[in-house]
């Protein structure tokens, strides 16, 4: 290149405006979720000063570790511009596995630990397959995930059914003793499910940031072609991700069996909604190209947060927290939408 | 040099004034005080490089865009309020470079979408029909306005636009790059189209970077570089050399570089009986290094899916490659980018870039790829970047800027960046310089011939028989999925490439 090309690209090319540029890298939208979180806190506070109090807090998280550590996986997949409507019913489907398997090995096996161990096994394969079916309808069948997932939502649920008869599938009472720590104990008076949560947050928030996977999972959301241009493995990466919702599921159930002992048909329903819910509020785009993790917690904490917060204050009736969760959800959104051109 | 004096001409009654027109988009300054004006009847060229102003004036008088000073006078009275509804009423009509129709739509419903006709409450579907057929048959053409938009090509799209504008009763008609997706063919057709609308009254400003056609078309231009106003002068009073001069605002040297200094030419890629998914006869060619192959053929001819079938991002029906004289056949794009071949999409918004992110982020991406790295390293993120704003002059506004904020010529210069950072070998060009300036496709241009001189193979696939013929050593032409013919040197011409690609010679008409 010669200089005379060189200055003319500096002639030429019109100066932008920089408080453009700092307004674009000071996105308000993304510390949004954090600012609404905080100020929660502070009004519930106000409103009821038991609801501060460390145990009401670790209250909540427990509370929130179940759809939080599934939030986590859906927030790879909307991410990579999917959807996945089945966790709920896939949460079931996982608990039930666990249950069955458990009940039907306790008499056979006589070493407890060893029965709880390949249920659970069971309970993971059994879920990662229906995530690996899921992407394989999606990639290799290109079916939209919004049907393969509902079409998933409604066998899954209905093979939940199927084990218990109609009725509630109960754990075996002598796992269920050995089982009960991996719920109840922890560390430091904070329980597994919420260091699990925790822990997978950061791994997640790690492998969807610094990871090559984690870019092609945010590049496929933002332009499947761009990416298939740039030899990004498309079908590959949206397969994975479904694997890992799968995944993200049997975790979570995995710690969410001991605390009821039992699967019934209504295990998990409207779970998928919540979980989504977060993902969004913690500023995920429905449309992919942009997830974060962290949001992702927030977001989960902040619907069970108002779900709290109703219950231990008798401002507004518990019976409308859907009302208050969904009027979140499409505040949310409405606050992270971008500014006019 | 020629004076900056703009024409009076017959200014007692303009069909459009415009008066110190200026717009800020924050601290930026996209126009600055333009004043000319538009007569009736008139083809007025609005020519400029990127950046120059000329998409905004054409938004600002649109009613897209509001300015942030000066005045617009249609037919003598000032427009107040600036909306599209307004420049409608007023007889405004953009016709977008991308064009703007509802794909699903059918040809009717488009053209009078917002102003449906109605019988009652009801849709009156055979007055809209009719009336749509009766436009499109004033513009001499004969589409079934009950087809849907999607099945149609381009050249239909942007007469439907044009019978659209016409039928909001449009007295001047704004065409943004009208040619940029247009073959020669459908090219002439949109002129003979143009000649029309100007015998009728209707005054149309032709906004372009093509200067040949500036020329050919247009009846006066004015010219903007940065924002501001250089003048207006009959388009009969300027070459398109001067022209050029006056948009960029220095002496512009010659734009093709000198050809291929390499005599001694080494094959790099053979092709032997190769089909493409869309081809219709085996193809054989070589490319060589220190070369540059031009690949020219209508929109259509299957030039695109030829060589992207080559790299692996389309299946192919068969044939012998052979790479440096070894057997070559990507599976993947991914296995044609790790032997050396990178194809460059002519679509550098829709598959080129991830016009989101950054420009670290987009250039490194294929070079992760290739390293089967697992986590992301920023340090080596940080040196491409550098090396590729060094390397290809990039203007970013700020580091992290996103892509999609760029101008059109640098995000084709982050788009090559992408993908030399690993130096290939051999480089497929699709459309290299599609909407950019002048003087950044000089630039492109000189890039292209210095990776030929330093023994790559270079293969450029273009719809500008200007930059074929500028820039190839060799050139091959397609005609309908089939290799038509190889031009070498002293062959390559206007006319033979046309024969060529349009199957004259063969007496095949191309009409369907």
């Amino acid at each position: 290149m010669t200089e005379q090309t060189s200055s003319a690209t500096a002639q030429t090319a019109p100066a932008p405006a920089q408080t453009a540029g700092i307004w674009q890298r000071l996105n308000l939208g993304a510390a949004g979720p954090l600012i609404a979180l905080i100020f929660l806190l502070v009004l519930g506070a106000i409103l009821n000063p038991t609801f501060v109090s460390l145990e009401n807090l670790e209250n909540v998280l427990a509370r929130s570790a179940f759809i939080g550590i599934i939030a986590i996986g859906a927030t790879f997949v909307i991410t990579a511009g999917g959807i996945d409507l089945s966790v709920g019913s896939m949460a079931a489907f996982s608990a039930a596995t666990m249950i069955v398997v458990i009940n039907f090995l306790t008499p056979i096996i006589p070493s407890v630990p060893l029965v709880i161990a390949l249920g659970v096994l069971a309970g993971f394969v059994a879920t990662t397959l229906t995530g690996a079916i899921n992407g394989a309808a999606i990639t290799l069948g290109r079916i939209e995930p919004f049907i393969v997932t509902l079409g998933m939502m409604g066998i899954l649920r209905s093979l939940v059914t199927w084990f218990a008869n109609g009725g509630a599938l109960t754990l075996d009472f002598g796992a269920r003793d050995v089982y009960r720590p991996v719920y109840f104990d922890g560390i430091a008076g904070i329980g597994w499910p919420v260091i699990v949560f925790l822990g997978m947050a950061v791994l997640g928030e790690f492998v969807l940031r610094f990871t090559v996977f984690g870019r092609h999972v945010a590049a496929v959301g933002s332009n499947e072609e761009v990416s298939r241009y740039s030899a990004v493995k498309v079908a590959r990466i949206r397969f994975l991700t479904y694997v890992l919702q799968a995944f993200c599921v049997a975790v979570a159930i995995f710690l969410y069996v001991p605390r009821l002992g039992s699967a019934t048909p209504a295990t998990g329903i409207l779970w998928e909604l919540e979980a989504i819910a977060g993902v969004i509020i913690g500023g995920t785009l429905l449309k992919g190209g942009r997830g974060r993790v962290w949001g992702t917690v927030v977001g989960v904490l902040i619907l069970s947060l108002i779900n709290n917060l109703l219950n231990i204050t008798d401002i507004v009736s518990p019976y409308l927290n859907g009302a208050m969760q969904g009027a979140v959800v499409i505040i949310a959104v409405l606050l992270q939408r971008p500014g006019r051109r | 040099m020629i004076a900056a004096v703009a024409h009076p001409g017959k200014a007692d009654a303009p069909l459009v004034r415009i008066e110190g027109l200026t717009k800020q988009y924050g601290l930026a300054t996209v126009l600055n005080g333009v004043s000319f004006y538009i007569e009736p009847g008139e083809v007025h060229a609005l020519v400029g490089e990127n950046g120059a102003g000329k998409s905004t004036l054409a938004r600002c008088l649109a009613g897209f865009a509001v300015p942030s000073g000066g005045r617009i006078f249609v037919s003598g009275s000032e427009v107040q309020d600036f909306s599209v509804e307004m420049s409608e009423r007023l007889g405004i009509v953009l016709i977008h470079q991308e064009l703007a129709l509802a794909e699903h739509l059918s040809v009717a419903a488009n053209m009078f979408l917002g102003h449906e006709l109605k019988k009652g409450f009801m849709l009156d579907r055979a007055a809209m029909n009719a009336a749509a057929t009766d436009m499109l048959a004033r513009l001499g053409c004969s589409i079934d306005v009950s087809r849907t938009v999607a099945d149609l090509p381009v050249s239909d799209r942007q007469m439907i636009e044009i019978g659209k504008a016409l039928l909001r009763n449009a007295r001047l008609i704004i065409m943004d790059e009208p040619t940029a997706v247009l073959t020669p063919r459908e090219t002439d057709q949109l002129f003979a189209q143009i000649e029309r609308l100007r015998s009728q009254g209707v005054s149309v400003i032709y906004v372009s970077h093509k200067l040949d056609e500036v020329k050919r078309i247009s009846d006066r231009v004015t010219v903007l570089r940065d924002g501001f106003y250089q003048g207006t002068w009959p388009t009969s009073e300027l070459t398109a050399h001067e022209i050029a001069n006056l948009m960029v605002g220095r002496e512009l040297e010659q734009i093709y570089p000198p050809k291929s200094a390499i005599e001694n030419r080494v094959e790099i890629l053979s092709v032997d009986g190769f089909s493409g998914d869309t081809s219709r006869a085996p193809a054989s060619f070589q490319v060589r290094a220190g070369e540059i192959l031009g690949v020219a053929g209508l929109v259509g001819s299957g030039r695109t899916e030829l060589f992207e079938s080559i790299v692996g991002l389309r299946p192919s029906k068969g044939g012998k490659l052979s790479l440096q004289g070894r057997p070559f056949a990507p599976e993947s794009y991914r296995d044609a980018l790790a032997a050396g071949v990178v194809y460059i999409t002519e679509d550098r918004k829709g598959r080129g870039l991830l016009l989101e992110e950054s420009i670290p982020l987009n250039v490194a991406m294929i070079g992760q790829i290739l390293e089967n790295r697992r986590l992301v390293d920023l340090g080596e993120e940080r040196k491409a970047n550098d090396w590729a704003v060094a390397q290809f002059q990039i203007d970013a506004p700020f580091p992290g800027v996103r892509v999609g904020r760029l101008s059109g010529g640098n995000q084709q210069k982050v788009l090559l960046a992408k993908s030399l950072l690993k130096v290939p070998l051999l480089i497929l060009v699709d459309e290299p310089t599609r909407g950019i300036d002048v003087g950044t496709r000089a630039q492109i241009y000189r890039m292209l011939r210095d990776l030929a001189n330093e023994g790559k193979a270079v293969v450029i696939i273009s719809s500008d028989l200007q930059e074929i013929i500028g820039l190839s050593d060799r050139v091959l032409v397609l005609q309908n999925n089939r290799l038509a013919g190889t031009l070498e040197e002293k062959d390559i011409s206007e006319s033979a490439i046309v024969q060529l690609a349009t199957g004259v010679g063969a007496a095949t008409d191309q009409r369907q």
